[in-house]
């Protein structure tokens, strides 16, 4: 896996809430078999109707050329479990995202949270003021540092840094790019253990 | 300690407790299909590694395949590529695989308690996230992305944290012509569709108790709509009962079940056992609910109207017009006067024999309104051969509808079965995004009922109604 421990870039800001999986990848281009191509199909059909591009879509717009971490609003990538979402996404050249907690709606939906963190790929949740202030500003550059669990908006008026959640766990695998399924079969002979121990309703083959 | 049902299941199944706070969960039954699993067989051939337990992975072809013409021929080569290399996959490690031309076929979710191989008190996990459903069975069943699917098939374990707990309490008797599908929407229209992240949430209360399994599964289904990770309903006599009937071959059976069900009774909250959210639904209020947004939460009764942009919770304004835009409606138009192009009724929420037997109830002896076009699709091949076997077949046809072969279908469009641009559904699936049925078309769910009516009159009716 691709490390991660500090990133400096520019943002995209996109002003949605609940942008569903199916948006950020349409479900016709999930019949690939491989893990790559999926940059270009970002967004597919909310960037263009009927073959044409939507002009004032943020990806259709110049400030997306160069950007790197993406802003929107509460429960990015709400819907379906396709890891798909943060492929498009990290191959589109993106290497982060910020959304706001707010209300009872948290900053990403659970499944993609953790198919980003198996991509060396960063969600980063923030507080409602923070992305508003962001979107105020009409963007400029964030700084994500994983290692102090940080994120600075370098705003015209100054800096803004706060802290943002991040599972241990996954933190120590995106810091040293490791390898999470070789980890865990360190572990093969409690995996074992624990299968012989269990109770088993048996699995009657027929 | 008391403990919640959802504390149970799962330090039944802590295999190792990890520094740092992660749990490798094991992992009792991995479901795989087609669209999310070639990518995590390929990372296991890359680093030489195999499947751990092939014979607790089952694997099924529901997302791509046809429901018409030929249920053998895939026209479309990448759909064909897709399911061609499932089989090889399934072939090369060993798995079970129900494909196309097998009897076992259908929607995973659907399949999954068919078969048996949904028991109490397991862990499930399949790449797709409305796994939920298998909860209805008092088993933690969630969705993964590819990279845990791969994870999954390696070590037989997931690596994840602990959630949240949200008790959903409904209590009171159901009005008629109120179902299952409108209790879920309704509680997803007042949490929100974020409102239950990072939780679990378990179903309760005398409304639930009161459901078959059909009703249950389809409420655990759209848990992830509110942003749960999964949706638990304890398991009791209606759930053992349903473990007992006919042909389910990997149930257990004769002793075997009766001391499972002795285990299986112990899977229950206790008594003083704390959530960390609840939120309680009286059901002799509710009415049948119809969405007119892109989100699940995005719903009011069918008395009701499109709402203003500044009435609905937890959307913003501007979300909330450009919903109403992409929908083609306008704020405080009627419900009812909303017409439909096409009827939906299938998919992992509403397919099973309940569901149909709900539409054709509705459907007998009346004719689907002209120009509209009505798919019935069976979840699963034996769904399909027990409705013909009760006639339910000849009523949808009879009536002007399509009676299909089982598969997803036109809930995600992703075989030939999709809406057009700007054409308008009433469906019995889950999710009303943006272009979920087809790029450009709009979804409205409702209940088999809802459907079913909206069908016979070319517009949404108040099932009660009828
Ligand atoms: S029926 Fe729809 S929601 Fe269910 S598994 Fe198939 S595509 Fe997913």
């Amino acid at each position: 896996m691709e490390a991660f421990v500090r990133h400096r870039g520019r943002c995209l800001l996109l002003d949605r809430a609940n942008v569903d999986t199916d948006a950020i990848i349409p479900a016709r281009f999930l019949k690939k078999i491989d893990r790559v191509g999926f940059g270009e199909l970002l967004f597919m059909d909310v960037k263009q109707k009927d073959g044409v591009p939507v002009p004032d879509f943020p990806l259709n717009r110049p400030e997306a050329e160069g950007a790197t971490i993406l802003v929107a609003r509460q429960n990015f990538g709400c819907g379906s479990s396709r890891e798909h979402a943060v492929w498009a996404i990290s191959q589109w050249g993106f290497r982060a995202v910020v959304a706001p907690q707010g209300g009872t709606s948290p900053g990403f939906a659970d499944i993609f949270r953790n198919n980003s963190y198996k991509n060396g790929f960063l969600p980063v949740e923030v507080s409602e003021t923070f992305a508003d202030r962001l979107f105020a500003a009409g963007g400029g550059e964030v700084t994500v540092d994983l290692e102090k669990r940080t994120v600075t908006a370098h705003l015209p008026d100054g800096d803004v840094t706060e802290t943002f959640p991040v599972p241990d766990g996954a933190r120590r695998m995106l810091l040293e790019g490791l390898d999470e399924i070789g980890l865990s079969l360190h572990h093969v002979e409690a995996i074992t253990a624990y299968e012989q121990a269990r109770w088993e309703p048996g699995v009657m083959q027929v | 300690m008391s403990k919640t049902l959802y504390e149970k299941i799962w330090d039944g199944h802590v295999a190792a407790a990890l520094p740092g706070g992660d749990t490798l969960l094991y992992i009792d039954r991995h479901l795989v299909h087609e669209v999310t699993s070639a990518q995590a067989f390929d990372g296991l051939r890359l680093h030489g590694r195999g499947v751990r337990r092939p014979d607790l992975t089952f694997a099924t072809a529901d997302h791509n395949v046809p429901t018409a013409g030929d249920r053998l021929h895939v026209e479309d080569l990448l759909s064909r590529t897709q399911i061609t290399t499932l089989q090889r996959n399934c072939a090369e490690f060993g798995i079970e695989y129900y494909g196309m031309e097998s009897d076992r076929q259908g929607i995973v979710h659907v399949i999954g308690p068919e078969l048996g191989l949904t028991l109490p008190g397991q862990t499930i996990v399949c790449g797709d996230s409305h796994t939920s459903t298998h909860g209805a069975f008092g088993s933690l069943a969630f969705g993964i992305g590819t990279s845990e699917v791969e994870h999954v098939l390696a070590t037989q374990t997931l690596r994840t944290t602990r959630s949240r707990t949200f008790a959903v309490e409904v209590e009171g008797a159901l009005p008629v012509g109120v179902t299952a599908k409108d209790v879920i929407l309704r509680v997803i229209r007042d949490i929100g569709a974020g409102g239950a992240t990072g939780h679990v949430i378990e179903y309760r209360g005398s409304t639930i108790r009161s459901l078959d399994m059909a009703g249950r599964m389809t409420i655990c289904n759209m848990s992830i709509e509110g942003g749960a990770r999964a949706g638990l309903i304890a398991p009791d006599d209606t759930t053992f009962a349903y473990v007992a009937e006919g042909n389910r071959p990997f149930a257990p059976r004769g002793a075997a079940l009766e001391a499972a069900i002795e285990r299986w009774r112990t899977l229950v909250t206790d008594a003083g056992a704390a959530f960390d959210k609840t939120y309680r639904l009286d059901a002799a209020q509710l009415l049948p609910q119809v969405t007119w947004g892109t989100s699940p939460a995005m719903t009011t009764d069918v008395t009701g109207r499109v709402p203003q942009p500044d009435e609905v919770a937890f959307v913003n304004p501007q979300d909330v017009e450009r919903a109403i835009a992409y929908m083609g409606l306008r704020a405080g138009q009627p419900i009812e006067e909303i017409t439909v192009d096409v009827v939906f009724i299938g998919s992992c929420t509403n397919s099973r024999i309940e569901d149909l037997r709900a539409a054709a109830r509705i459907l007998e002896g009346r004719r689907v309104a002209a120009g509209v076009q009505v798919l019935v699709v069976p979840g699963s091949h034996q769904v399909q051969v027990a409705a013909e076997a009760e006639g339910l077949d000849r009523i949808f046809t009879a009536a002007g509808c399509e009676w299909r072969y089982a598969g997803c279908s036109m809930c995600l469009g992703m075989n030939p079965d999709q809406l057009r641009p700007q054409q308008r559904s009433a469906s019995t699936s889950n999710r009303n995004f943006e272009g979920r049925q087809g790029p450009g078309g709009r979804t409205h769910l409702v209940s088999p009922e809802m459907a079913a009516a909206a069908a016979v009159a070319g517009h949404f009716v108040d099932v009660r109604a009828l």
